[in-house]
């Protein structure tokens, strides 16, 4: 689990985090949603600890993060495995070398061993014929399962994803969707998700944090969103017609199975 | 941002450097792949300017010394000291900084903008040690050795523009190399080297680690390293000159 307590953070003057305290649970998909400058990505730097918060703490589980020295730090990162954005692969390396790279800096494995780790990964991410493609060699989605891929490879307690979807075709999307939610059940990791992407927040979203301009608005879950009375959260998940249209189709079925 | 505000977060980008590396054998790979790429990478370029810089120099100085009363051995001389005190160290430490230093600050600033250097900060990774402190140990290595090629291939210029030009014979181009050589010299161009070699990398690492924004910055960040560079070579070329000679 992992616990932000009254996180606050500013830039300059511009305060981005007013108080925010929140909590990720461990084997689940714990989605933090909001519109561009909500400050999502910000709060996930400062969980990760690519920020320092300037007020509040960050647990995982009972380790404080904000404490600690930079030794401790570099030891619990080893249990964070990250998903960004741009997939942010090393471009001069092979899909391959990519994924044996945390491996060659942190295990004592054999050179075979941790090809079967390479192989038994990529196979997790449905990739095969990949190894010794070059980043730029291959698609946005594929980038992002390799992005996975080296992001379990040592096995994390935590994974970040930010933005997963960014960049996809909806269908390419779900498949993402649907093996970071696969992930995090089998290996019962603590995932945290930045997206502001409906389908993602209504296919794996077990527990939704919703920002709006540096505040914590609403917090629930997929099946208590689509019901909430909050208004922002509302204007922010059903802006598109099609969603207040089926917003409205839902809470109709809903009236009916009420009586 | 300010000057002083630059040499605060330069002195603690290299500060940050000094941390026990998490696995040896990964930082002496990317040592030994530094080297190659600074080294290897600049040697034709180095080559090329050095033979046409002894050449020039001869040709220069046989133009200038017309005198009777000067021996033609003198010419010899001046290119050999031209080359070692000057010529050799600065040029060339002036082509590397555009060169390499380019390179360098290129290279961190796309890793930077798209965010490999995060990546790797998340696996636990000490970025400046990892990433910064090999490309200037790298550079404090092989640049030395670059500027003593560059001499010999000045020198080795000179001679043989001198011979082909029918200024001055290679028997007495080689007399005049042996005489009146100090030591001193070639000490002080590789103290120079150590000197020019630190700040190209180091500069060129401040600039690029630190970039922020996209890919335009990139290249503005890649230009203010090689004009930065330049200018801390010449000055410090100065400073090292009125101290040491």
């Amino acid at each position: 689990m992992i616990r932000a307590v009254n996180i606050k953070k500013s830039f300059g003057d511009k305060t981005v985090l007013h108080d925010i305290s929140a909590e990720f649970q461990t084997g689940k998909c714990n989605l933090i949603i909001g519109a561009s400058g909500s400050g999502k990505t910000v709060l996930q730097k400062l969980l990760v600890g690519l920020f320092e918060p300037d007020s509040g703490s960050i647990f995982y589980d009972d380790l404080e993060i904000t404490s600690m020295g930079d030794e401790e730090r570099k030891l619990l990162r080893q249990q964070i495995g990250m998903l960004f954005q741009g997939s942010a692969l090393f471009d001069s390396m092979t899909v391959e070398q990519n994924i044996t790279f945390p491996l060659d800096m942190f295990s004592k494995m054999t050179r075979e061993k941790k090809l079967l780790r390479v192989n038994e990964v990529l196979a997790r991410v449905n990739l095969k014929d990949v190894n010794k493609k070059y980043p730029g060699e291959i698609s946005g989605g594929m980038k992002k399962r390799v992005g996975i891929a080296r992001a379990i490879v040592l096995n994390p307690k935590y994974l970040f994803c930010d933005e997963p979807n960014s960049g996809l075709d909806p269908q390419t999307s779900l498949l993402i969707d649907k093996l970071i939610s696969d992930i995090t059940y089998e290996f019962n990791m603590t995932t945290i998700i930045n997206s502001h992407d409906m389908n993602s927040v209504m296919e794996i979203g077990d527990t939704i944090l919703y920002m709006h301009q540096g505040f914590k608005e609403w917090e629930g879950t997929k099946k208590e969103i689509i019901f909430s009375k909050n208004k922002l959260l509302n204007e922010f998940i059903f802006a598109s017609e099609f969603l207040q249209d089926a917003k409205e189709m839902r809470m109709i079925e809903a009236a009916k199975i009420r009586g | 941002m300010n000057f002083f505000t630059h040499v605060g977060k330069y002195i603690l980008t290299l500060k940050g450097m000094f941390t026990k590396p998490e696995n040896a054998k990964m930082y002496w790979k990317e040592l030994m792949q530094q080297c190659v790429d600074i080294g290897v990478g600049s040697l034709p370029i180095v080559i090329i300017i050095s033979v046409f810089l002894g050449a020039v120099t001869t040709v220069q100085s046989a133009y200038q010394l017309v005198s009777p009363l000067v021996p033609l051995t003198a010419i010899a001389q001046v290119v050999r000291d031209s080359v070692m005190l000057e010529l050799s160290p600065t040029v060339t430490c002036l082509v590397l900084a555009g060169v390499s230093g380019s390179k360098i600050a290129s290279e961190l600033g796309n890793m930077r903008i798209s965010e490999q250097i995060d990546a790797l900060e998340i696996m636990g990774i000490n970025t400046k040690a990892y990433l910064i402190a090999p490309k200037i140990l790298s550079a404090i290595i092989v640049i030395p050795f670059l500027v003593i090629i560059s001499m010999m291939l000045a020198i080795w210029g000179g001679r043989t523009a001198g011979e082909l030009s029918g200024i001055i014979p290679t028997a007495t181009f080689d007399r005049g190399l042996q005489e009146g050589f100090s030591g001193f010299n070639l000490a002080f161009s590789l103290i120079k080297a150590y000197t020019f070699a630190f700040l190209i990398s180091s500069v060129a690492s401040y600039y690029g680690y630190n970039v922020k924004g996209g890919a335009l910055e990139i290249g503005k960040s890649s230009t203010s390293a090689v004009v930065v560079s330049c200018i801390l070579i010449l000055f410090s070329d100065y400073v090292l000159a009125a101290l040491l000679l």
